[in-house]
């Protein structure tokens, strides 16, 4: 029970863990221990495989080789394979948001009777950004004429990403001091792979500059795209209530679980699982409904946007099909692990793969294209339900949790709910900020790590903040750990938050930790910041903020290039495990020192949650200080603790 | 007494050894934190043609290195226990790294007193095996008492000669 205690904070996590330890099924916390130890050169980054005189690597005691073949270094190495990273996590999200943009070419075609315009406020709002007479025309030809220029940014050849506008005149100025104003969304990601070639780029100052470059290109660019046009093809997600944690599986329904990343199909899903055919047919099966729920960020997306409940976040994938109750695993792409496929062998579950970009041997593979949406998406649950009949009732374990949370808060639902529906505004946060009833804004998000306890650091983390009178606004599986210890809830200000903050929730009636979507929708983080600056009075550029970014449980190179952005565009950002840079002092220097000159915000890397968290709340303080803002209104409910003091007490 | 036993056709020259030797000898188990403090590994991977050997004291029972030490830094507690330096007594003159037949005495950083494999004394203690050992990600390091592995292949080879399988 220790063990599986440690594995998991999550109640649920924990019953699963036992339900397969019990049936001997392998986890990914099985594989972990399987994989120990891991390689200490990985781990350092100063492993080069991008040549094949090679694999190389450098000796971290001195003693060996301290160059590779070509006479590469330990930082050339480190920052080489930082910058390969980046171009992955960078280029997932903005494929995703390729895929969005062409969906929303199709809906204004009106071809398709899956997509539609559903949030016409912000295709208008983009057009105007873009330059689109929109005026006295449809929404149709307004989004073919948006669509066209968003698909061009991709592959823009000349100037910059449109979105860099949005960005205050500081950081636009910091990133041009260093050549790292993105371009061409594909282009940065193209020639961070060019200059990581054998041969290339081999000055590690520089390849961070190119790494911050292609990592701007998915924060301002890819992740921005996708969510922005989510919006206007999903619409405009606003609060609404729903439930989260394995509980929401039901005994007596056809249960679907979507998992992976991209919302074009799995919000076609959602109206799919409501066909009335389909629903009769469910019920000829003898199934009462069809229940429909996610995992990760599809999950975030619909949950976001019609309420879908969520049924854990990445490290319950696969305890999800362990339940016995799911007739059909919806996977598309990202953070989707290969051994879901083989559960199949001990499960009815039937695991379907539909992107043309990822295939699972084993799984039913039912391909998407935007074009025939309903029609795949029909499929698929027909699928679902005549799976629903092969249940074993043997192998049947629904944990009971079943949490209720608040999510759909974007940049746009901030200016209504703090500002009212007739005078929108972000002047009330501003002022709570200035007055100092709320200390500061902190984002908290990212992944779940096998190598640290499941949620438990997100956990901790954004209740030492809350409680510290921090607004948290999350992304991803940080917000589905928090949901489901009820922190998404309006109760949980009154339980969990500082006073100034608990003020502010019982004013609004919002809770303390505000979801805003999926990992692309880190851009709405962006875009708010941008409308704090705006609004004035708490400083005129990001890295005058009080607020601050982590990612306590991260795994995925998404997420480096994630923390990349938001250091880049000037907020201070802690991370669980280091990044794979410890191999070279010169690298770490400069992103935990050097950045602050370059462009205002540094990394930090801290695996304990509550000293990242009072990292995090130093920095909020001294930015308070600098912007000369008041101190916090209520004195802190205990001691000041800062890092430092907590590592003397120890 | 057991030894640490490498088997070559398994190495795959990964090192994982060494970072675990390193760790295991210094004050603080995270890497980055031993790197910092100038952790040494005391086992080293030798190329031999296309293949790699994980080379460490072999503790010999009559051990040169013991024999010539004028200082009496080199010694070991009692008949078959491992050859351990103490630095206190080390002057560094590296009379045991010439007659170590296996080249696997170095000076340590400070180029002040030798450094050896201890065969984890400490871990051994704790009923682990040593860290070299126990890192090994495709087991081709093995803790074995090198007559007993001789008595299984003896009786293995007895076998094969009588024609049976």
């Amino acid at each position: 029970m220790e063990k599986i205690n440690h594995r998991s904070a999550d109640p649920a996590s924990r019953e699963m863990l036992v339900v397969a330890g019990r049936a001997g099924l392998e986890t990914a916390w099985d594989r972990l221990e399987s994989q120990q130890p891991q390689c200490g050169f990985g781990s350092l980054g100063i492993c080069c495989r991008h040549c094949f005189m090679g694999p190389c690597r450098i000796d971290p005691f001195g003693g060996g080789a301290q160059e590779g073949i070509c006479g590469a270094t330990a930082e050339t190495i480190v920052a080489r394979n930082l910058l390969r990273n980046i171009c992955s996590g960078a280029a997932a999200h903005s494929d995703h948001a390729r895929d969005v943009v062409h969906a929303l070419s199709l809906a204004a075609a009106g071809t398709s009777e899956a997509y539609r315009i559903r949030g016409p406020r912000k295709l208008r709002k983009l057009a105007e950004e873009y330059g689109v007479a929109h005026e006295g025309r449809g929404d149709g030809d307004v989004a073919r004429d948006v669509a066209r220029l968003l698909l061009a940014e991709f592959g823009r050849q000349e100037g910059v990403l449109v979105n860099t506008r949005r960005a205050p005149e500081q950081q636009q100025k910091n990133w041009a001091a260093q050549s790292a104003v993105p371009r061409g969304v594909d282009r940065e990601v193209v020639t961070g792979m060019h200059a990581t070639n054998m041969g290339g780029d081999n000055d590690a100052e520089h390849i961070l500059m190119v790494a911050v470059r292609t990592a701007l290109a998915d924060g301002w660019g890819g992740s921005m795209i996708a969510t922005d046009v989510s919006d206007v093809l999903f619409g405009e997600p606003h609060p609404l209530r729903s439930r989260v944690n394995l509980g929401v599986l039901k005994a007596d329904e056809v249960n679907i679980v979507v998992h992976g990343h991209e919302p074009t199909l799995s919000d076609v899903i959602v109206a799919a699982a409501r066909d009335p055919q389909l629903l009769s047919e469910a019920r000829a099966q003898g199934a009462k409904g069809i229940n429909l729920a996610g995992i990760c960020c599809t999950a975030n997306e619909i949950l976001m946007r019609h309420g879908v409940p969520i049924a854990g976040n990445f490290l319950q994938q696969e305890l999800a099909v362990m339940t016995g109750v799911v007739d059909v695993m919806l996977v598309d792409i990202q953070c989707v692990f290969p051994a879901l496929a083989r559960l199949q062998g001990c499960f009815h579950t039937k695991v379907i793969s539909t992107s043309a970009k990822a295939r699972f041997p084993g799984a039913v593979h039912i391909e998407f294209h935007e074009e025939q949406a309903l029609e795949i998406a029909k499929k698929i649950v027909r699928a679902a339900i005549e799976n629903f009949p092969r249940r074993d009732p043997a192998k049947i374990n629904i944990p009971k949790q079943e949490e209720p949370l608040v999510a759909g808060f974007t940049t746009e639902v901030i200016f209504e709910m703090l500002g009212g529906r007739y005078r929108p505004s972000f002047r009330p946060l501003n002022d709570a900020i200035q007055t100092g009833r709320l200390r500061g804004v902190a984002g908290v998000v990212g992944c779940n790590n096998p190598k640290m306890t499941q949620d438990a650091s997100h956990l901790a983390m954004v209740q030492e903040l809350i409680r510290n009178d921090v607004l948290v606004v999350q992304t991803g599986c940080s917000a589905i750990a928090c949901a489901k210890r009820s922190l998404l809830s309006p109760e949980a200000a009154a339980k969990s938050a500082g006073r100034g903050l608990d003020e502010i929730c019982r004013a609004v009636g919002i809770p303390p930790v505000l979801h805003v979507g999926s990992c692309v929708d880190n851009s709405r983080i962006l875009t708010a910041c941008a409308e704090m600056v705006k609004e004035g009075g708490i400083g005129d550029s990001f890295d005058k903020l009080p607020v601050a970014g982590a990612a306590p449980e991260w795994m995925s190179e998404k997420a480096i290039a994630i923390g990349m952005y938001f250091v880049a565009s000037g907020i201070f950002v802690v991370i669980g495990q280091s990044l794979p840079v410890q191999g070279s002092r010169r690298v770490v220097e400069l992103l935990t020192n050097d950045f602050e000159k370059s462009f205002g915000a540094t990394w930090a890397f801290e695996p304990d949650p509550i000293r990242a968290a009072h990292l995090m709340i130093d920095h909020i303080d001294r930015k308070r200080a600098e912007v000369g803002l008041p101190p916090p209104m209520y004195p802190v409910p205990y001691p000041a603790k800062t890092a430092e003091a907590l590592a003397a007490a120890s | 007494m057991k030894r640490i036993v490498a088997d070559p056709l398994k190495c795959l020259a990964c090192r994982t050894c060494e970072l675990a030797c390193a760790v295991a000898h210094a004050e603080s188990e995270d890497l980055v934190q031993a790197l910092a403090a100038g952790a040494r590994p005391r086992v080293s991977v030798e190329a031999a043609g296309q293949m790699a050997v994980p080379l460490q004291c072999r503790h010999c029972d009559d051990a040169p290195c013991v024999q010539v030490c004028p200082t009496a830094a080199l010694s070991r507690a009692c008949g078959q226990s491992p050859v351990l330096v103490d630095q206190g007594r080390c002057i560094g003159c590296e009379f045991c790294v010439q007659v170590c037949p296996f080249g696997v005495i170095h000076l340590a950083a400070d180029r002040k007193v030798i450094v050896k494999c201890d065969l984890c004394v400490a871990r051994l203690a704790q009923g682990l095996a040593p860290a070299c050992v126990a890192s090994c990600p495709v087991g081709a390091l093995a803790f074995a008492e090198i007559q007993e592995d001789a008595t299984r292949r003896r009786r293995q080879t007895a076998i094969r000669l009588a024609g049976g399988e």
